[in-house]
């Protein structure tokens, strides 16, 4: 068990062209924690998370992953699905990007393409009918309905995904990257959309996540009650700069983040305060 | 209040309706006539070595308001308000639809058991006619019209055999038993496929006579065509990449046999899997550079490469023999017994029998539906095992599939390889089949032929496919009396299915694995790929 930051962002700077996205961010999130990032829109969030699962390749910077066990990479030098695979780095998406075609169980199967291609010799013994993999297929299942289980989506298992509402199909996105055994759970605006009982449900399971299997959570969001409810360390993005950086109570009296959301008027200061309390 | 309403639109529409009806038509009268004053209306003649006009307005008039005629009725007879769109509506309500299959049915009974009753109908036919190209016409249409409700007979007397075998087997305690609440016309619809199968394994022993050869010749080529759009089906309807260029594959099997078989004197059973592996290989090859590539810069790559085979096998005289083709390509033989006449180790020889060409294409039908069903159950398979659902997802969205872990590149050149792979077994029946092969029979008019079959089906559907190759290549099979008619009906039996069912006639996505129930996915969820 190693006590090194679960992943430790150094010096990371994106460049599209002309336009830098992000510059020189360093930032940690410790093992077992709910770090959020959050900042204006158009602050680099995204970015952030594009070059943490390998979307796009960081023009500077290191970004390393620790497993519990010590074993470390280097996510900047690993492909998209390598992270996926290896790294055990799990994403959602700000627009959802379920297999609207699939079936529920379906998407959590493809979410366990890996194990499941192994079982199968690559598909080639698969196709001839071995049973190692029709054993493989029912443990997946199994997984499956655990997780669909959790996230209460069990009874529509045989729906396709796109016929689900839309706090169901953000439910199944989380369950399909927990499917894929991640240490790390990126969580890009998971409450977008969500109305008032339908985040304070998924407030309770990404605690139920973290405490039950120990998983470490980095969260964009701009529901303030879901990142001040649930996070135990926020960073905070302007212009592709960090301006803030700590616990939620910290950030919340920084006036680097009250400038950046509302100005510097005195009066929206308040406001805003008053706002951030809840 | 509401039903006031209601009832005074009701009253404005049909008071408006002969009106508007009217209008329509004369509208459509006036644009048929402006089309048809140019198409028929002038002549060019040949007076004194000169070119002279010739106008025809009558013809032109006739024309025109035969369209209006058409087009009133259809307004006034099929009105559906304001708008013309069918979408949404049965075709024809269902009791029509079963009473029409009732009749289809007794009448194919009528020509199926009843020797020549079908020459007979189509003699007498041809006899209320005076002119002979009109008889021959009235001959041909009988003809056809009875051979399709022959083809209705069989196929529903084989669904009716199929539903009483599974009613016997649940009443026995074997089986599956039956869902409750099921209607009967539903229950014998689903054993559709299962007929269709066993029509197929049949399909020799049910035609005999001077017909037998050339009824067999056709079901040959509809298989072949299934097994390819099998293959395509791969490639396009599960992975959604979209290959306009699949015959390359054909030829690159057809090819391979040719050259070992003729070269090296190996008979087809060898050089079947080679075929397959060369043809996968060629996948492979087409599938490292447009991995980057989607939607139309896909298409267009694959197109590209299609015709590249085809030209190299025409300009690489040296090892193809350039556009004479390779001939003297070796016959199949039934497990090392030729089917030749004169063979020391003959197949008829062998079993006692007197000669008969006919042997050698019962045989080589019994090959290919071998072949097709290989590929039918493996792609089955395959849609079950990772790779499989891999394919289906990176049709849905490949950035999800990257954020799971899976290797999108891997997955897209076994999608092409695998497709490929079927082609290849399909190329090298082929050349066995005509015992010769040359450039020509490897054009884009096959593959644009395989895509339409797989579009048509449906995109991803096995059945859809086998539906839709038996409707291209029998109807194109059956009409070629119609001569130059025939594209006629073709392009518009194509337009029908596309009006109809613009995603393809099953257009409904199975999914791959249930938890408690499996149920159909509409089509408007499922993708169709981005290339």
């Amino acid at each position: 068990m190693t006590d090194a930051p679960i992943l430790q962002v150094d010096h990371l700077t994106m460049r599209f062209g002309g336009l830098v996205a992000i510059s020189d961010l360093s930032f940690a999130a410790k093992r077992g924690e709910i770090t959020a990032i959050i900042g204006p829109n158009g602050a680099g969030k995204t970015t952030v998370f594009n070059c943490i699962t390998g979307f796009y390749k960081p023009t500077e910077g290191m970004i390393a992953l620790t497993h519990a066990g010590g074993a470390q990479f280097l996510l900047e030098r690993l492909r998209d699905h390598d992270i996926s695979a290896h790294a055990n780095v799990a994403r959602t998406f700000q627009n959802i990007r379920l297999f609207s075609g699939m079936t529920v169980l379906e998407n959590l199967l493809v979410a366990q393409h890996l194990p499941l291609n192994r079982a199968s010799f690559f598909s080639l013994g698969g196709i001839i009918g071995i049973g190692s993999y029709r054993r493989a297929e029912a443990e997946a299942i199994e997984f499956a309905s655990y997780w669909l289980e959790k996230v209460g989506l069990i009874e529509r298992a045989d729906d396709a995904a796109g016929d689900l509402p839309y706090g169901a199909q953000r439910r199944l996105e989380i369950a399909r990257a927990m499917c894929t055994r991640p240490v790390l759970l990126c969580l890009d605006e998971p409450a977008a959309g969500l109305n008032p009982r339908e985040s304070a449900e998924l407030n309770d399971l990404l605690r139920w996540v973290r405490n039950e299997h120990g998983l470490s959570i980095l969260l964009i969001e701009h529901d303030m009650g879901v990142v001040m409810g649930i996070s135990d360390h926020i960073v905070v993005l302007d212009y592709g700069k960090k301006i803030s950086d700590g616990t939620p109570e910290f950030v919340r009296n920084d006036p680097a983040v009250i400038a950046a959301y509302l100005g510097v008027e005195e009066e929206a200061v308040e406001q805003v305060e008053a706002e951030v309390q809840l | 209040m509401a039903e006031a309403v209601a009832a005074g639109i009701r009253a404005r529409t049909s008071e408006d309706r002969i009106g508007t009806a009217i209008r329509d038509a004369l509208l459509t009268g006036l644009v048929a006539f402006l089309l048809f004053v140019v198409i028929i209306g002038l002549k060019t003649e040949n007076a004194h070595e000169k070119l002279i006009l010739v106008p025809r307005l009558g013809w032109a008039a006739f024309w025109a308001g035969l369209a209006v005629a058409g087009r009133l009725a259809i307004d006034l007879f099929t009105w559906r308000g304001s708008s013309m769109k069918t979408a949404g509506r049965p075709f024809l309500p269902l009791p029509t639809a079963i009473a029409g299959i009732a009749v289809a049915y007794a009448v194919g009974a009528y020509f199926f058991l009843v020797p020549d009753a079908l020459q007979m109908a189509a003699a007498s036919a041809a006899d209320i006619f005076g002119a002979e190209a009109w008889k021959s016409r009235a001959r041909i249409t009988v003809d056809l019209v009875g051979v399709t409700l022959l083809a209705v007979f069989i196929i529903i007397s084989a669904m009716l055999l199929v539903l009483v075998v599974r009613r016997t087997l649940s009443a026995i305690g074997l089986g599956r038993a039956r869902a409750p609440g099921q209607s009967f016309v539903r229950e014998l619809a689903a054993q559709f496929s299962v007929a269709l199968l066993l029509v197929a394994l049949v399909l020799p022993l049910l035609v005999a006579g001077p017909q037998q050869r050339y009824a067999i010749d056709t079901a040959m080529q509809v298989l072949m065509y299934i097994m390819l759009g099998w293959g395509l089906n791969i490639v396009v309807g599960l992975a959604g990449l979209l290959d306009l260029g699949y015959v390359a594959f054909y030829a690159v099997g057809a090819y391979t046999f040719g050259l070992l078989g003729t070269t090296f004197g190996w008979s087809f059973w060898v050089c079947l899997p080679l075929a397959g592996m060369f043809a996968a290989l060629w996948g492979i090859m087409l599938g490292f550079p447009v991995l980057r590539l989607r939607g139309d810069y896909l298409a267009i790559v694959t197109l590209a490469f299609g015709e590249i085979i085809r030209v190299v096998l025409l300009n690489w005289v040296t090892l193809t023999n350039g556009p004479n083709g390779v001939s003297r390509i070796p016959r199949i033989s039934f497990f090392g017994l030729s089917f030749d006449r004169n063979a020391p180790v003959s197949f008829h020889g062998f079993f006692g029998m007197e000669y008969d060409p006919i042997y050698r294409v019962i045989f080589m039908y019994y090959v290919i539906l071998m072949l097709a069903l290989i590929v039918n159950f493996a792609t089955n398979r395959l849609r079950r095992l990772p790779i499989g659902r891999a394919w289906e997802a990176l049709r849905e969205d490949e950035i999800a599939c990257r954020s799971l872990g899976i290797n999108t590149t891997t997955t897209k050149l076994t999608a092409f390889a695998i497709g490929a792979m079927f082609a290849g077994f399909a190329g090298s029946f082929f050349a066995t089949r005509q015992g010769f092969i040359s450039p020509e029979s490897f054009t884009f008019q096959e593959s644009a032929m395989v895509l339409a079959i797989v579009v048509l089906g449906g995109l991803g559907s096995q059945l859809g496919i086998v539906i839709a190759a038996i409707v291209l290549i029998g109807t194109g099979e059956l009409f070629r009396g119609l001569e130059e008619y025939r594209m006629l009906i073709f392009g518009a039996s194509m337009m029908a299915i596309m009006i109809g069912r613009p995603r393809g006639l099953v257009s409904s996505r199975t999914p791959s694995v249930a938890l408690k129930e499996s149920r159909a996915i509409s089509s408007s969820l499922v993708k169709e790929g981005h290339g």
